[in-house]
């Protein structure tokens, strides 16, 4: 493929709606499961640390423990569920079913899968995200309205790991390749991005690196949002996010050419 | 009033395609006319898969001129490919869909509305024998069911060219030959089929010209019976057994061309009525006498080798 068009700025289309709702269609079938899936992790934690680490902590940047992390989870169990669904489920659309192959030989493009996958990712990991916010809320921890302004922060945090997500795919070897990415780069981001303490407790060097995190910004937005004030630079946040799944995207479109446009 | 001139339902010119060091496709000329039912034979490796790959623009050429249904392709590829039905070579039905779902879901791709495809559903499904099984999984079929579902599959929108890669591989005779019937029905309607497949016989069967492929250029084409009769005596008889040298060097004298591959002896000839004779006295040979085929000319042109 020459170069001019493996580089190319991806082309936006509708098209990209069928691929979504055959996801949907997928999803509604064991949306319950799936959910649960998304949830059942972040939430154990969520009331096991929150209760228990929080009866030890007190109140941490004066709210309850359990409202800070509240914060912190609802942008990492939406981080976690874009990535989950940009790696083992789009992978096994494109490499194990063939879907993707079935797809393009319809009058559909390879980016119009792409951008499909992307935007399913992303409204799925944002369902995550509304489920956990109820959680939260049922529990007394979101204060109304300004809480839906993190559900804005929860959408580009879908975005942006979602299209992260899917240049990963487009790298993967097989679902072992994916163990890399979790345990080597996920993992030490929610440690480093104050999920589950300040980020300003963590050496200077290390809290240069959390800065360039999407996750410490993610947080940044959704925990004040959801505590019910405005975050301090909310617009520099949104940008980092946004810049992450602009790269992201493009990024996946050049690799996933790469890989089957050959 | 008709064009005077038709347009090819795919013209191809000095196609070419590299992958690494390796040339997989090295020059190939096709020029499909609406209705025919073209062959792309080949061992494995002979390039046939990629050059439908590069037909249907899901790859780039490396040199040479496509055109698909007009048009040029692959600038121009989706839009040809709304009129194109493609049967993959492995198995891409959707797993979480039922039978019925995964017409509806496709036919989505092609822009069709779910009304238009619905009406569409109950005539695919008799069409492929699947009438009544609307609602089961996918992994409730057998592997026949489901070659005829994604035939169906590539029917939903209608197409005027139908692209197959080994249509029949990996089915039992009975699958196999009700496939042929079908293609053999879409054919009749005036369709252009494509396809690749090493069955001989399905060639033979169904296609009106085929095309022999070996290592990325096309080394023959005709009709089945023009290559046969191009290629090969008309008449063949295979012998094997105990005691076969010794009937061999008589049989020299007795047909045109004689051929030992392995434990078989072939002759060939316009008549080896001789042969068949001399064979009277020789009980321990077991023998067939069959009309030479394009297996003949298959291998006769791309060699006995095993190409992995």
């Amino acid at each position: 493929m020459p170069p001019a068009r493996l580089y190319a700025p991806p082309a936006l289309s509708l098209r990209f709606v069928p691929v979504w709702r055959r996801n949907f269609l997928v999803w509604r079938k064991l949306a319950l499961p799936s959910l649960l899936a998304n949830l059942a992790d972040p939430l154990l934690m969520l009331f096991g640390l929150g209760y228990g680490l929080g009866a030890v902590i007190g109140t941490l940047q004066g709210t309850s423990y359990f409202a800070f992390l509240a914060g912190g989870f609802l942008a990492s169990s939406t981080m976690y569920a874009a990535t989950f669904e940009a790696l083992f489920s789009a992978f096994s659309r494109m490499h194990v079913q063939r879907t993707w192959e079935a797809i393009v030989n319809a009058p559909m493009d390879l980016e119009d899968v792409l951008a499909g996958e992307w935007l399913w990712a992303a409204t799925k990991a944002f369902a995550a995200g509304v489920c956990m916010l109820a959680v939260v809320s049922a529990l007394g921890f979101a204060q109304w309205p300004m809480a839906l302004g993190a559900l804005a922060a929860v959408a580009l945090v879908g975005l942006a790991f979602a299209a992260v997500g899917l240049a990963v795919n487009a790298l993967a070897t097989g679902y072992d390749f994916f163990s890399y990415y979790l345990t080597l780069v996920l993992t030490p981001m929610m440690m480093l991005s104050g999920v589950f303490f300040p980020v300003e407790k963590l050496p200077e060097a290390l809290q240069a690196v959390a800065v360039a995190l999407p996750l410490y910004h993610g947080i940044e937005l959704a925990r004040p949002l959801l505590a019910g004030h405005l975050p301090q630079g909310a617009a520099a946040h949104a940008a980092v996010l946004a810049a992450y799944a602009v790269a992201g995207y493009y990024a996946a479109t050049v690799l996933t050419r790469r890989r089957l446009l050959k | 009033m008709k064009l005077a001139v038709e347009v090819a339902a795919l013209a191809v010119r000095g196609l070419r395609k590299r992958y690494g060091e390796v040339e997989v496709v090295r020059g190939v000329d096709l020029e499909i006319a609406p209705g025919e039912c073209y062959g792309l034979l080949g061992p494995n490796g002979a390039g046939k898969t990629t050059t439908l790959r590069l037909c249907l623009g899901l790859s780039d050429p490396d040199g040479g001129e496509i055109r698909l249904l007009g048009f040029p392709v692959p600038a121009r590829a989706r839009e040809a490919r709304a009129a194109v039905g493609v049967v993959p070579q492995m198995d891409s039905l959707d797993p979480d869909f039922t039978v019925a779902e995964n017409l509806l879901v496709y036919g989505r791709y092609f822009g069709l509305s779910d009304a238009a495809i619905g009406e569409r559903i109950g005539r695919l499904l008799e069409f492929a024998g699947l009438a009544g099984r609307a609602h089961d999984p996918i992994r409730a079929l057998s592997g026949g069911m489901k070659r005829r579902l994604t035939l169906a599959r590539a029917l939903v929108n209608d197409p005027q060219l139908l692209v197959m890669d080994e249509p029949t591989t990996g089915l039992d005779p009975q699958a196999r030959h009700l496939i042929w019937e079908r293609l053999k029905r879409l054919a009749h309607e005036g369709r252009t089929l494509v396809l690749t497949t090493h069955f001989m016989e399905e060639a033979e069967r169904l296609c009106t010209r085929v095309a022999i492929m070996d290592r990325g250029r096309i080394i023959a084409e005709g009709a089945p019976r023009s290559l046969i009769a191009r290629h090969i005596e008309p008449q063949v008889l295979e012998v094997h057994g105990p005691g076969l040298e010794r009937w061999m060097a008589r049989a020299r004298n007795l047909v045109p061309r004689v051929e030992r591959v392995g434990e078989t002896v072939f002759c060939y000839g316009a008549d080896v009525q001789a042969a068949l004779a001399s064979l009277a006295g020789e009980p321990e040979l077991a023998y067939l006498h069959r009309p030479a085929n394009l297996e003949d000319v298959f291998l006769k042109l791309t060699g006995r080798d095993l190409r992995d």
